[in-house]
């Protein structure tokens, strides 16, 4: 199993906001300048600090969406309403700003082109972000491990990155996308309209015989559904990695 | 950072001056119970559970399901502060305390690994989980614990970050060096106390 040394203190950075971009109505990627970043590996999050003019500070975790080769470091946050840091981070920042953040955390939820495939990919929501960051690190070596990701939005509008997806999987026979609405499709869908489940997992994903390796991401009851069923597959529950989105955020 | 760093227009939401003085810095208060984990649930029936107290012991211990549930029981309420930001106030459970399952078996260390189903463990000094600091629970708020939340049994440590509070533990084994489980290996401090923001080594 790789380890991740992380050696010394992770020390608050500067980093400054070099543009905002709308992903959907919820979802915004915020490209950063990190002077100094040390590098990071696909799947690993940042803490972000805010701080207040009379002191008061708020932290939160956000996943990274860019991959390592990337020059920028990307976030992409989805607002919560009634949240206290991501409507700030979606709606109240401007080009130039500064923001605080340390990292990279986390060293389990993370995938190198060396560790191989089969690479199944199963995001819920806002839960494509760090699988997002391990299709930009695939494509950037433009390694041929054989991909398949199950995505699940409420809506055809919500899908993160849907065009970039496209855009990949046009190019490369070896990545497979498959998308499930659950909420609202557009007319004439025709791929799945319902929540993950048992059946479309079997459809969908390798059998368990060739021991892929599985990331799962997204609301806990997804994952908690996702998880038991691959296991339930046969599926070896060392090779099912998994991170839960609650209103806490990310791993442990 | 350099004092005197704030973020353009954010004013942020105070908490009420009681609750902040619980809140370890840099934690938020929740009212849900967010689930975290690594890996898909275990399920473990009753019939095949049992908790073990091995290592460096003058007695290894092993309870069933029933001789664990016969063990003497307490209550306890207690702010629990995860190292995702969030924190949960006044969570009540019920469990046997460690003094109990380890006055059994006589520590020769003065360190434990807990391991867990899944394969997680963690890393406590026993200084840390003796004088009643430290549990095994099987009941959250009056019901048995669910399995997302590490039921059939947990770890409860509440004056450390959560991810020391094990999901779905099966065991002590107690060594005389202290040595780092899952999250201290990936990083995460290797004691982890939120009231001097330990999140991550080096802190």
């Amino acid at each position: 199993m790789e380890r991740t040394a992380l050696p010394g203190r992770l020390a608050w950075q500067s980093a400054r906001v070099l543009a905002v971009v709308d992903e959907t109505p919820h979802v915004k990627s915020l490209e950063l300048d990190v002077p100094g970043w040390t590098g990071h590996l696909a799947g690993q999050h940042v803490d972000v600090r805010l701080t207040a003019e009379d002191g008061y500070q708020a932290e939160r975790s956000y996943s990274i969406a860019s991959p390592p080769e990337a020059r920028q470091l990307t976030l992409t946050v989805e607002r919560l309403d009634d949240g206290e840091v991501s409507p700030y981070l979606t709606d109240g920042l401007q080009l130039g700003d500064q923001l605080e953040l340390r990292g990279p955390i986390g060293g389990y939820f993370t995938w190198h082109v060396a560790q191989g495939g089969p690479l199944l990919l199963i995001a819920g929501g806002s839960g494509i972000v760090p699988l997002m960051a391990m299709l930009r690190h695939r494509a950037a070596q433009h390694s041929v491990v054989p991909t398949r990701l199950l995505y699940s939005s409420r809506a055809f509008d919500e899908i993160v990155y849907g065009a970039e997806l496209a855009r990949l999987t046009a190019v490369d026979p070896t990545l497979i996308v498959t998308h499930t609405l659950t909420r609202r499709q557009p007319p004439n869908w025709s791929a799945y309209a319902r929540r993950i489940d048992r059946a479309m997992l079997e459809a969908v994903v390798w059998p368990a015989s060739a021991q892929p390796l599985a990331f799962v991401c997204g609301p806990t009851a997804l994952v908690e559904t996702v998880a038991s069923a691959l296991v339930n597959l046969g599926h070896d529950p060392q090779r099912v990695k998994t991170e839960r989105f609650g209103p806490g955020g990310r791993a442990p | 950072m350099a004092g005197g760093f704030s973020s353009r227009g954010f004013h942020g939401r105070r908490q009420t001056p009681e609750d902040a003085k619980r809140l370890p810095p840099g934690q938020y208060l929740t009212t849900d119970f967010p689930v975290l984990s690594a890996g898909p649930t275990p399920h473990t029936p009753e019939v095949s559970w049992d908790f073990a107290v091995l290592g460096a012991v003058e007695t290894p211990q092993r309870w069933t399901w029933a001789e664990f549930r016969a063990l003497p029981r307490e209550p306890i309420t207690a702010d629990i502060h995860c190292v995702t930001k969030w924190s949960k106030f006044n969570t009540r459970w019920e469990g046997v305390a460690l003094d109990t399952l380890l006055a059994a078996a006589t520590p020769q260390g003065g360190y434990l690994l807990a391991f867990c189903d899944g394969g997680y463990t963690t890393n406590l000094p026993l200084a840390d989980v003796l004088n009643h600091r430290a549990w095994i629970v099987d009941t959250y708020d009056g019901t048995p614990l669910p399995p997302e939340h590490g039921g059939p049994t947990r770890l409860l440590v509440p004056h450390l970050y959560f991810w020391k509070s094990a999901k779905w533990v099966r065991g002590l084994r107690v060594v005389s060096e202290d040595e780092p489980g899952f999250w201290e290996e990936y990083g995460y401090h290797n004691y982890g106390d939120p009231w001097k923001e330990q999140r991550y080594q080096g802190d």
